[in-house]
């Protein structure tokens, strides 16, 4: 950075005094974050690794207990096969389906037709709608028999299914639902595509381009940051689901509701297993961070970074 | 001269033909982006509607769509059988506090990672970042056990106090901001002897107002409507906060009082899509500001 023959070392950028000043009002200023991040996120992360070794219920003092938590939980509990396998569904699915409608509904909007903010307003509603009210309202529109949906249906003389209170359709319900609130992410692909310079759609008109040509080979690659961005912070959100399933199904009908999120937390609150809840957190973290470094791998192939 | 006319006939109709085309285009995405409203939109028009229902109005297999007379009485049965006022006062103390915090700790935060050049930053930086795709499921056991021991359950202290020590989302976002504003200000500040502190509060602070407010904006909706938080920390009825009381009503009257429901959704809903059609221009702002410039 400073010099250009050898590597600065950190006791020759930090030796002149008004650089050790610096440091000194760095981290002054960033202090908060320093003690925040020690005693709410570096200390949980290292507790709850300790506890995913002891047999822990918070009457007596956890007691070590080895690789147990991690073995019963690989080869003898069901329910956490249920739930891993319940949870990588809805993930695998509602955060593609995500991505395909809200960058449809953004290259829409972004055709400068009128009243593009009305039409945004409306599509942004869901997704600061508070989640409770949004599981009960949507708890009423699927109920089988008197839900708006299966009216609609039946109007149309369709038997709908019992969403649900059907194993078969319960998880596509919920990611009808999660669907439903992506607004945020059509603001945010919106703007990337108004950033998109307009001379490189003129040049490709003047190459002769059709419309659907300039999305796929101007559009498109030029929105890959924001969709990169979208997926890790949809695929992280959807591993942790937790709301939606405690209140409209509770994890039922038949445990097909039954996520991952929802699982740990029975197991931390309504069992008390502290230990055996802290091995499935500390699973759930090495799980996300394989599936992100996967996405962050693969986006040298897919993410086009401008200029 | 026929050669003229005609030609000028021929463009005439070519003209005409491509405004024809546009105009059916843009007919066309229109027609999907009401359809698509529709479905958008529709929901809450029947969470309005069924507010207003008595009952034999809901349990019907042909839909009502205009409640007739509409049933304001459900909204006064829901405000009376629970302690909505109580809850709007808890969630509303939280809020707040958590708003104060997180605006005051970030901004400090966020003026040492961006105004003030030292050795590491831009990694310590990174470490924010990184941080923060952890999921909350690791810190949860160890923080409920932590709170615990200090005597915070049943207290609104566990859901407020950690916003007083940064928000990396957040200080995010302010540091983003803060790095547009020109140098310039400081240096001249600086020059005329003041401390970091005064330019934090004078100079940089004032002139953040929009990112300030996004940052107040989504804090708030974030903790308005947060679940998980009050599940985890709160089961004494006097200190529900209005999306724990919401769960709590609708457990105990499961498939029965869907105008309540309805009712008392709606209660809770309102006030968050006034806010929004008041604020929609800080909001598109702070969710572009966050989603693209990384």
């Amino acid at each position: 950075m400073l010099k250009r023959n050898r590597k600065p070392g950190l006791k020759d950028l930090i030796s002149s005094s008004k650089e050790r000043r610096n440091l000194k009002l760095g981290l002054i200023f960033i202090s908060p974050w320093i003690i925040g991040f020690s005693m709410f996120i570096l200390y949980p992360i290292f507790a709850s690794l300790y506890y995913s070794f002891t047999d822990y219920t918070m009457i007596s003092a956890p007691k070590w207990i080895g690789l147990s938590n991690y073995t019963k939980l690989f080869f003898r509990d069901e329910y956490f096969r249920i739930s891993l396998y319940n949870t990588l569904y809805y993930t695998l699915f509602s955060v593609p389906l995500g991505i395909v409608f809200s960058v449809a509904i953004a290259l829409l909007l972004n055709t400068k037709v009128e009243g593009m903010p009305v039409y945004r307003t409306i599509y942004f509603l869901p997704s600061i709608t508070p989640v409770v009210a949004i599981s009960i309202l949507w708890m009423w529109l699927l109920n089988p028999q008197y839900g708006l949906v299966n009216s609609i249906l039946r109007l149309i003389g369709i038997e709908g299914p019992g969403w649900l209170t059907d194993p078969a359709w319960a998880k596509p319900s919920l990611i009808m639902m999660s669907i439903w609130g992506t607004g945020r992410a059509i603001v945010i692909y919106l703007a990337g595509l108004q950033d998109i310079p307009q001379e490189l759609y003129e040049a490709a008109e003047i190459d002769g381009a059709s419309s659907l040509e300039k999305v796929r080979r101007i559009t498109l690659p030029l929105l890959t940051p924001s969709i990169f961005f979208n997926s890790i912070i949809g695929m992280i959100g959807a591993f942790q689901t937790f709301t939606q399933a405690y209140i409209m199904t509770g994890g039922g009908p038949l445990n097909s509701t039954l996520f991952y999120g929802l699982y740990l937390y029975r197991n931390a609150f309504n069992y008390f297993s502290m230990g055996y809840a802290s091995a499935l957190a500390w699973i759930l973290f090495v799980i996300v961070f394989l599936c992100s470094l996967l996405v962050f791998k693969s986006s040298g192939r897919w993410v086009h970074y401008g200029q | 001269m026929g050669k003229r006319i005609l030609r000028n006939r021929l463009q005439d109709n070519w003209r005409k033909s491509k405004k024809k085309k546009i105009f059916i285009h843009k007919s066309l995405i229109h027609l999907a982006l009401i359809s698509i409203s529709v479905i958008f939109i529709f929901p809450f028009y029947w969470l309005v509607s069924t507010s207003l229902k008595s009952n034999e109005q809901i349990f019907t297999f042909s839909p009502v769509w205009i409640p007739n007379p509409p049933q304001w009485v459900n909204y006064i049965k829901a405000w009376t059988f629970v302690p909505f006022a109580t809850y709007l006062k808890n969630t509303l103390i939280i809020c707040t506090s958590i708003v104060i915090g997180t605006v005051l700790s970030c901004s400090l935060v966020a003026y040492g990672f961006s105004r003030i050049k030292w050795v590491g930053r831009d990694t310590v930086f990174m470490l924010v970042l990184v941080v923060m795709m952890i999921p909350f499921q690791v810190r949860m056991i160890p923080l409920f056990i932590v709170f615990r021991s200090l005597g915070w359950l049943n207290t609104f202290l566990p859901l407020i106090v950690p916003t007083y020590f940064g928000v990396a989302f957040y200080i995010f976002l302010l540091r983003q901001f803060f790095l547009t504003i020109p140098f310039e200000f400081s240096d001249a500040a600086r020059v005329d002897g003041a401390s970091d502190f005064w330019i934090w509060s004078r100079v940089i602070l004032p002139l953040s107002k929009p990112a300030i407010a996004t940052t107040a904006l989504f804090q708030w909706i974030d903790q308005w409507q947060d679940f998980m938080g009050p599940l985890i920390y709160i089961n004494d009825p006097k200190k529900f906060t209005l999306s724990l009381g919401l769960q709590q009503f609708q457990s105990q009257h499961l498939g029965v009082e869907w105008g309540l429901l309805m009712a008392a959704s709606t209660i809770m809903v309102l006030p968050i899509i006034v806010l929004f059609f008041f604020t929609q221009k800080t909001f598109i702002q702070g969710i572009t500001m966050s989603g693209l410039k990384g």
